[in-house]
Formats: structure tokens, C-alpha cells, sequence
């Protein structure tokens, strides 16, 4: 891979979770437990889209290929998406939406912190912009991570079935992938290295405040930043793409 | 400043964010550089947030008041360096109020909300200093929702941005 599609790559890898993830969210606004939560979860959806926007059309012009940022974002097959697995993870119940949104946060924050570094300018100008708006989104997701562990026993118990569930996916956002290490080496990617214990030493520090019991298991399950998915990601394609699908190069 | 560029300024003032129409995008601070070359005024702006549904359509009226006034017109939309609510000027902070949304305090006044203290957010309806923090996201990305203790109405706070 040369350095150009090597960072095409890179903004693909970059875009693809918070892509997904805003999906997932997507899919709850008018079903929010109340009408705050609803409004603060769709909120959080459009600043990541928003950001993957950007990424998406930084990468539609290192393609060079005349393409815009919507054939990135709708018409790629499931395994040409790197998002992390975590991302697809359904929305079983608010628990799980809020467990799964912890983990990409904390770990959302640490990645755009370290980009803010990075020698390609575009990269470095997201990650600034982006931050300021993920500070946010860390603050909502934690606090109700703790709300919710230590309140009732109704939603302890539920927040911990959750904390177990997504547990296995909670791994994958800090290991990193040959192409992570080519551009870290290159001086534009993040260094996942040196994130990784910042990582969990925060999601640990979150989870003890919460009284919940954090899992043992240190094997994770991985695979999407290489494009092999769960059977999630199929269906989600599916409901996103439709309009490109059923319409090609239909826009607004 | 030309008697030209002062004329854009003038002109840009009209166009207000379809989110808070009392704002000029000016009081924004959404215009970063105007730039006035021999065929061409070209403009640069920068999103309040990354997702701001509103930004098309502020570069669309951009384009559309200058070149009724003669100016053919590009807009860029650039990302660095990132808007910060300190760009939004006195004045605009004033008609933020005067419309009942309460303009931004400092990043401390947030971090106290965050620690538990609460912020002093000033009521738009009644003014009073007895209000709460309803959720941190709003009916924008840039909103924050509060309501009034005293006067019970709720209200939007243009959340601090820096």
C-alpha cells in the first residue's frame, strides 16, 4: 500500500466507527427512555456524523477519484468497513446503548487528544473541532454509567448484564492494526500504545464509581478494523444504504 | 479596510443563522476572512459544530446576498481554527439574551456544573438566578437545556464552547 491509500485507509478506519455508531443512535431518536436522554442521544449521533463527514470527504479527495463523500459512506460493501465491532452492537436495551457509548467515548477522547498531533493538517484541524464536541458526549455517557450502576438494584443488574455483554468488545478500540502502526510510525495516526492504559485506567476508574464488577476476561473479540464483521453490520448496511441502493446517485 | 470590504461587512450582516434568527452570522464569528480578489470575493467559514445542519444553508445565503449586490462569490468551509463560543461578539451576546437563549459563561462556570457545584445561568424569562440544569444537549448541538426555579419556564443556554 503507498502512502496515499494508506491514509485513505487510515480516514476510512477513522470515519468508519463513529459512522456506525451514529447509526445505532440514529436508530433510537423518537424511542429514548425520556425525552433528555432521546434528545441528548440524537444530539450525539449528528455531532459524529458530522465528523465523519469530514473525514469522508478529506478521504473522497486523497482517493482523487472524483468520488464524494456519499459513495464512501453508501456504497461500500460490510467488509470493506473498519469500524470497530463494539460500534455495531444493537441497542438491546439502555444499558447496552449507554455501556457501549462509554467505552467508544473514553476511548474517542483519548484518540482525538493524540490526533490533535498529527503532522497531516486536515487530521490534526478534525481532531481539534471534534474534541471539544466529545467532551460532551464522555461526560453524558459516564455519568449515566454511574447513575445507573449505582442506583436501583433493577438497574444495576442491568447495567452490569450490559458491562458483560459488551465487555468482550471493549478491547478491540486499543489494539492496533498493521495500518494504525504505519501511520503512527508515519507521524500522522495516533499511538494506540501509549492510549491503551489511559484507556483503562479510565473505563476502570468509571466502572468502580458505578459499583459495577469489572469483568476478568482479557481476550477480545476483534477483527473489524481488518473488515471481518459481526452479522450485525449486514442488516445496519442494509437499512443505510437503502436510498443509494434503491436509487442510485440519488441526492438531496 | 476598503470602502468595498466595508461594504460586504455590511452586507453580511443580513445573513443571520436559520437556528437563532436574531444572529448575524458576523455576531457568530462564523466569518473568518473575507478576501476580495479582482474577479471574485471569497469568503471563509468555520462551523459552530461539526454536525451544524445549518451550515449549507448559511454558505447558500452567503453566495446569494453578495451576488444580488454584484459580488460573485466563493465560500470555503474551513475547520482550523476550531469556533469557540468567544467569538460570538457583544452584541450578538446581547440579542442571544434579548431573544431567551442565555449566552455562554466561562469554561469554569461549565466545569463547576461539572463537579457537582451548580452554575450561576440566568433566567431569560424572569432573570433569576434559581435555575437548574435539565440536559447537557439541547434543541441544537450548541444548546444546553435549563429551567427556572422561581418562574418554572424552561430555557435554552448556549452551551460554552472553547
Amino acid at each position: 500500500m503507498n502512502d496515499q491509500q494508506a491514509l485513505y485507509q487510515y480516514l476510512l478506519l477513522l470515519g468508519d466507527s463513529p459512522m456506525i455508531l451514529g447509526h445505532r443512535l440514529s436508530e433510537l431518536c423518537g424511542h429514548g427512555p425520556s425525552l433528555e436522554t432521546d434528545i441528548a442521544l440524537t444530539n450525539i449521533s449528528l455531532d459524529l456524523f458530522g465528523q465523519v463527514r469530514n473525514y469522508f470527504q478529506y478521504a473522497a479527495k486523497v482517493q482523487a477519484e472524483g468520488k464524494s463523500e456519499d459513495d464512501i459512506a453508501f456504497l461500500r460493501l460490510a467488509h470493506e468497513h473498519r469500524n470497530v465491532l463494539l460500534t455495531e452492537q444493537p441497542n438491546t436495551d439502555f444499558a447496552h446503548v449507554i455501556g457501549r457509548q462509554m467505552f467508544f467515548d473514553t476511548f474517542h477522547q483519548l484518540l482525538l487528544e493524540a490526533l490533535r498531533d498529527s503532522k497531516d493538517e486536515q487530521i490534526a484541524a478534525i481532531a481539534h473541532k471534534s474534541l471539544k464536541e466529545v467532551k460532551y458526549h464522555t461526560r453524558f455517557s459516564s455519568e449515566w454509567v454511574k447513575r445507573l450502576g449505582d442506583g436501583t438494584a433493577e438497574s444495576h443488574r442491568r447495567m452490569q448484564d450490559a458491562l458483560d455483554h459488551l465487555w468482550p468488545y471493549a478491547g478491540e478500540l486499543v489494539q492496533e492494526s498493521p495500518l494504525e502502526k504505519q501511520m503512527k510510525q508515519q507521524g500522522i495516526g495516533a499511538d494506540l500504545e501509549q492510549i491503551r492504559p489511559l484507556y483503562w485506567e479510565r473505563v476502570n476508574a468509571i466502572l468502580r464509581e458505578a459499583t459495577l464488577e469489572v469483568p476478568e476476561n482479557s481476550w477480545f473479540q476483534a477483527g473489524g478494523k481488518k473488515g471481518i464483521h459481526t452479522e450485525h453490520l449486514g442488516y445496519i448496511l442494509s437499512d443505510l444504504q437503502y436510498m443509494q441502493r434503491a436509487y442510485p446517485n440519488m441526492s438531496w | 479596510m476598503t470602502k468595498e470590504e466595508a461594504h460586504i461587512r455590511k452586507l453580511l450582516v443580513e445573513v443571520t443563522d436559520p437556528e437563532i434568527p436574531v444572529l448575524s452570522i458576523m455576531d457568530m464569528g462564523i466569518v473568518r476572512d473575507i478576501e476580495i480578489q479582482e474577479e471574485k470575493v471569497h469568503i471563509k467559514i468555520t462551523p459552530t459544530y461539526s454536525g451544524c445542519p445549518a451550515m449549507d444553508t448559511i454558505a447558500m445565503e452567503i453566495k446569494y446576498t453578495l451576488e444580488q449586490a454584484g459580488y460573485p462569490t466563493d465560500v470555503e468551509l474551513i475547520l482550523a481554527p476550531a469556533w469557540t463560543t468567544d467569538w460570538i461578539t457583544e452584541n450578538g451576546r446581547q440579542k442571544l439574551e434579548a431573544y431567551g437563549i442565555a449566552a455562554p459563561l466561562e469554561e469554569s462556570a461549565d466545569k463547576q456544573a461539572l463537579l457537582g457545584r451548580s452554575k450561576v445561568v440566568k433566567c431569560t424569562n424572569c432573570g433569576s438566578q434559581n435555575t437548574k440544569l435539565v440536559s447537557q444537549f439541547g434543541s441544537t448541538a450548541c444548546k444546553a437545556l435549563f429551567q427556572c426555579l422561581d418562574c418554572l419556564e424552561p430555557f435554552d443556554y448556549f452551551k460554552c464552547l472553547k
